[in-house]
């Protein structure tokens, strides 16, 4: 494996009393596109801050392309592209604008920045709304925007924290498309979220992340197969109803968890469960076989309570 | 360079580094600024234009016509015009500081957070902090500027030295300003702290600081608010320049010394403030 881009051993993070980030370790390699998986509040914004050498870390160890971040900042952020969670954009200036003034905080000249400009406009296919308010664009859009402005530097590693969150489904899927190209090209990223399709289409690795600790980690099909079965089985019986049928579903495929509103069966084939859950004699409302996904993960890592 | 930076500069095209941010940092955060001048252009120039001609107007032709039967010997045997325009030209700067260092400072933190970007970018708070000190430097001299050409057109100012207004009426803002800065940096929620500044703040300072009357006909026990004023003391340095030296030397010095006190020390506060909000 060559030499990571990132390293952090021991990351800690703390709010007066509180830690937000609580002995972090993790690498990244040249390339890789790694994700940071958690609830609200796990630490994932925080993490990124530090990554990003804007946040000073309370203890542990972090190296970003070779560089402490306490140290080089400025060195380290100079090859950094940075997508915060709320688009900071200028809203008094115009679209292109917005990438002129940008370029320039890396020491870019005025042609080399207008030329990139350009160029980025049209990666975020939104060439023809270059002289638009930025009020006026959709959140997709200003989105797409917020990206090119993270890349007029041509930056080493990407940085991307919950980029397609409050977006409508053809907004994220243009966006993944856009980042799905830049990873081809060799970008590092880095992304944090907590839309586990997101997860699964952009990482190749990924951390889950919980009150500030990593919960498990992997390549998404690793953990679906570590942490869940291939298929669920998903019975609905009505709410009075599913306790009873649980006590029925005892040892039907490896692992049955009760829901509220309905009973999940996980098991390696998933026909075969359902088939056996008719045969103890049940009828379900409704019924559905489906691949285990990174959501399963997630929810037996994290738990189902409401985290806020 | 380091040879860290390699990659970035062969991806970027550019060969040497001309423009490096950590030397230039602060002219492309004022630069950004500017860039958004044109969405205020028209009602900036109209109160920079304006404003000295209402002033020239009540003063130069309303209130001296009641005075000039007083006499001027209080005001240094001046005309009352020439006394009070320096003074307003003063008060126009704070007035222009006032608002970069309290709206401004808001927008660039919170309401249009664009702070917040440029120090993702390789811009230190110190340079967002300069940056826009050196901003709100060239959007005072311009509508400083203009108010000075009026005055010395319609003869209120005086030449030579009356172009040393300009520097004095800029070193008195930032002495004003910059310090709100630093408190500005450090607010969370507006809950209309702005406003209470405006009233409790400028609009005594302006009052008693030697600006529309001389410090010395208030009672000692109100004095003090000008000797702690940047006003007073830019108002008091401008009109040495404006109508020839009115004041020992070394008034002169204890003026500019407070000026330069009170700016640095608040640069040195907003810069550390700034460190501490973009830093979390």
């Amino acid at each position: 494996m060559p030499s990571p881009v990132i390293e952090a051993r021991d990351l800690r993070k703390l709010y007066k009393e509180t830690a937000a980030v609580d002995s972090l370790s993790f690498e990244v390699a040249p390339g890789e596109s790694f994700g940071l998986l958690g609830p609200n509040g796990a630490g994932k914004s925080t993490t990124m801050r530090m990554v990003g050498a804007v946040s000073t870390r309370t203890s542990g160890e972090l190296s970003i392309l070779g560089m402490d971040p306490n140290e080089n900042g400025p060195d380290i952020r100079a090859q950094l592209g940075v997508v915060p969670q709320t688009d900071n954009l200028d809203a008094e200036l115009r679209v292109r604008e917005n990438l002129l003034v940008y370029g320039r905080y890396f020491g870019l000249s005025r042609a080399v920045v207008a030329q990139r400009a350009d160029e980025l406009l049209d990666f975020a296919q939104l060439s023809d709304r270059a002289k638009a308010k930025v009020d006026d664009l959709s959140g997709g859009m200003k989105r797409r925007l917020t990206i090119a402005r993270s890349l007029i530097n041509n930056p080493r590693i990407l940085l991307l924290d919950e980029p397609t969150t409050g977006l409508d489904p053809q907004a994220r899927h243009i966006l993944w498309d856009r980042l799905f190209r830049l990873k081809e090209q060799g970008t590092t990223l880095v992304v944090t979220t907590h839309y586990m399709d997101e997860a699964e289409q952009l990482c190749d690795r990924l951390v889950v992340v919980d009150k500030g600790m990593i919960m498990a980690e992997g390549a998404p099909a690793a953990l679906i197969t570590e942490y869940s079965t291939r298929e669920v089985v998903e019975l609905r019986f009505g709410s009075e109803r599913n306790a009873d049928a649980a006590v029925t579903l005892a040892g039907v495929g490896d692992r049955v968890e009760v829901l509220p509103d309905r009973i999940l069966i996980y098991a390696d084939d998933g026909e075969a469960a359902l088939s056996e859950a008719v045969r103890r004699g049940l009828h379900p409302i409704t019924s559905l076989v489906r691949r285990s996904s990174l959501e399963d993960v997630f929810l037996r890592l994290t738990g189902r309570s409401l985290i806020e | 360079m380091t040879a860290v930076s390699e990659p970035r500069v062969q991806a970027s095209g550019d060969a040497s580094r001309p423009g490096d941010p950590k030397r230039w940092g602060a002219w492309y955060v004022a630069e950004h600024e500017l860039r958004r001048v044109p969405t205020f252009i028209v009602p900036a120039l109209a109160t920079a234009i304006g404003s000295p001609l209402l002033y020239l107007l009540a003063f130069g032709v309303g209130l001296a016509s009641l005075i000039k039967t007083g006499g001027t010997s209080g005001i240094g045997g001046v005309s009352y015009v020439e006394f009070v325009i320096p003074a307003f030209l003063c008060a126009g700067a704070v007035g222009t500081a006032t608002e970069e260092f309290t709206f401004g400072v808001m927008m660039g933190f919170k309401w249009n957070e664009v702070y917040i970007g440029m120090n993702a970018a390789p811009i230190s708070p110190r340079q967002i902090a300069s940056g826009h000190i050196l901003y709100t430097v060239i959007r005072m001299a311009v509508t400083s500027g203009i108010f000075l050409a009026i005055a010395l057109a319609f003869g209120a100012i005086h030449l030579p030295a009356g172009l040393l207004v300009l520097p004095i009426a800029l070193l008195g803002g930032l002495a004003f300003g910059v310090p709100i800065a630093a408190y500005s940096a450090t607010i969370r929620e507006d809950r209309g702290q702005f406003a209470v500044i405006g009233r409790s703040v400028v609009l005594p300072m302006t009052l008693f600081s030697g600006t529309v009357f001389p410090l010395t006909q208030l009672p000692i026990w109100l004095q003090w608010i000008g000797w702690i004023s940047p006003l007073w003391h830019s108002t008091q340095l401008a009109r040495d320049a404006s109508y020839g030296q009115v004041e020992p030397g070394w008034l002169i010095l204890v003026h500019v010394v407070v000026l330069a006190a009170e700016f640095a020390i608040g640069w040195a506060i907003f810069t550390r403030n700034t460190t501490k909000r973009l830093n979390r």
